[in-house]
């Protein structure tokens, strides 16, 4: 039996060593108040793309750490090639562009205080204009299938997530473990119900336990808000679905890790340092998960989803998955692959594998997913608590 | 005969239906991997998604789903019928299950 397809890879490799299926030019938002200086600088100079978002002013202790890891992440994510950095004031900028500057990658940094917006869209114009030409001089190189470090989440399930897309996920990591993948998974709350299946998954009982002790810790979170999440699974559209209990419903999302070794515990955004599958503390919010693992460094996303989540990101790009023919047929322009095919027992999980892994290949290879097509850019930080 | 039940393991007291089953009706049931397990006539109505009993289960049985207890049976269950919320509970969440269940049942 063939593994993986037969088709060769290309993508970019990255002065550290990681490989990239994108060349993005990205210009990246320190902070809120700097959003319009950056979406100046990506509408003045084509090929460049902005990564705006909400966050970055007063945040303190763990919450500006996981903001600051999240945006140094991103930029140090082997899909970006270069970046300009646009924040308020220079220190917290230039602590973005150091973090980014480790991986080899070229990297500016400007900040707005004493310039104001125009002269600043001015400097880190001709900076990323200059990057621009850097990036399309790099070419496409071969590379090989466990250097694309791969991450998983689903949305919107339903009994054909379990029973279809998320074990195919499973069979699809189970392969790329064999030959030293990087691989992540995560969704803390979601596992609740068959969390002893992740624990007994763990290459060890360190991770075991700190796996353990971040479960606990978010179960504690939602009950300090006087909320039980457990009175709210499986909700009544799974009911509807055939789902009857909370263990079933948490076995079905944990397919997704197939049988493969946990072998380590990544907190939110931090990077694996080994091949193999880990556990990320993560929210279950389908564009915060995401925009995690592209921090923590993963290149190709795939996203099993039963109902039928739309979601996509700026910088990794995400595969969508459905084996619900219902959603296959009212939502094609967002399902990248069709695995109905399981249902009518046209093909089994090795047959939906090869489907899935062969839009990997295409998707490494650099055509644009359903989420890149119809511009799902979603970029979302995790915020842990309120500001100053 | 026709294939109409899918297994996550092949020793699952439950079997998802791929497709709309009627009560009566003779099908397949098959593992994800494609290896036939057994032939299963319904005793009720299950629809696509729902899950279907693979043997006979006495009230209190760990019923197994992805080689897992993904709960108990709350009453006994025939071969053949229709395993849902009315007739199985999580173990973990008993009082929330219940609830669940009243709610679906005052709708």
């Amino acid at each position: 039996m063939t593994l993986l397809p037969k088709i060769p890879l290309t993508g970019y490799r990255r002065d550290n060593g990681r490989v990239g299926i994108r060349n993005h030019v990205l210009i990246l938002s320190v902070d809120d108040i700097s959003n319009a200086a950056v979406e100046g600088v990506a509408n003045l100079i084509r090929g460049t793309m902005a990564l705006p978002h909400p966050y970055g002013r007063l945040q303190f202790g763990a919450d500006l750490e996981l903001t600051f890891n999240t945006l140094m992440g991103t930029g140090r994510n082997p899909n970006v090639a270069a970046v300009v950095v646009i924040g308020i004031e220079p220190k917290w900028t230039d602590y973005i562009v150091k973090g980014i500057a480790e991986t080899g990658k070229p990297v500016a940094g400007f900040s707005i205080e004493r310039h104001g917006d125009l002269k600043t869209i001015e400097m880190a114009s001709r900076k990323a204009k200059e990057f621009v030409h850097y990036a399309t001089e790099l070419p496409r190189v071969p590379v090989e299938w466990k250097e694309i470090w791969v991450s998983t989440k689903c949305g919107e399930s339903d009994t054909t997530s379990g029973l279809a897309a998320n074990p195919t996920v499973g069979r699809v990591f189970e392969r790329l473990e064999t030959i030293g993948n990087t691989l992540i998974f995560g969704e803390t709350t979601e596992v609740t119900g068959a969390e002893h299946k992740i624990i007994e998954q763990c290459a060890n009982p360190e991770i075991a336990a700190q796996f353990k002790a971040a479960f606990d810790n978010y179960q504690e979170l939602v009950e300090s808000q006087g909320v039980s999440l457990l009175g709210t699974q499986p909700t009544e559209g799974n009911i509807r679905g055939g789902l009857s209990t909370i263990e079933e419903k948490a076995f079905g999302n944990v397919e997704k890790m197939g049988r493969c070794k946990i072998v380590g515990f990544l907190e939110p955004a931090e990077a694996p340092k080994r091949p193999g599958l880990h556990f990320m503390d993560s929210s279950s919010a389908a564009a915060e998960m995401v925009t995690l693992c592209c921090a923590a460094g993963a290149v190709l996303h795939l996203f099993p989803t039963g109902q039928g989540n739309i979601i996509g990101n700026k910088i990794e790009p995400v595969i969508k998955l459905s084996a619900n023919p219902l959603t296959i047929e009212t939502m094609s322009e967002h399902i990248d692959v069709d695995l109905s095919g399981l249902l009518r027992f046209e093909h089994n999980l090795d047959g939906a594998a090869d489907r899935t892994l062969e839009m990997m290949a295409h998707t490494i290879n650099g055509r644009l997913t359903n989420a890149e097509t119809l511009h799902h850019d979603e970029f979302v930080i995790t915020k842990l608590y309120r500001s100053a | 005969m026709k294939k109409g039940i899918l297994l996550h393991e092949a020793s699952d007291d439950v079997g998802v239906a791929a497709m709309d089953i009627k009560s009566g009706e003779e099908v397949q049931a098959v593992t994800l991997d494609g290896v036939p397990v057994a032939p299963v006539k319904t005793v009720e109505d299950v629809p696509l998604g729902h899950k279907v009993a693979m043997c006979e289960m006495p009230q209190g049985h760990h019923v197994q789903e992805y080689g897992r207890t993904i709960g108990y049976a709350s009453h006994d269950i025939k071969f053949g019928a229709h395993v849902h919320v009315h007739n199985i509970k999580s173990l973990r969440w008993a009082a929330s299950s219940a609830n669940l269940l009243e709610k679906q049942e005052t709708k």
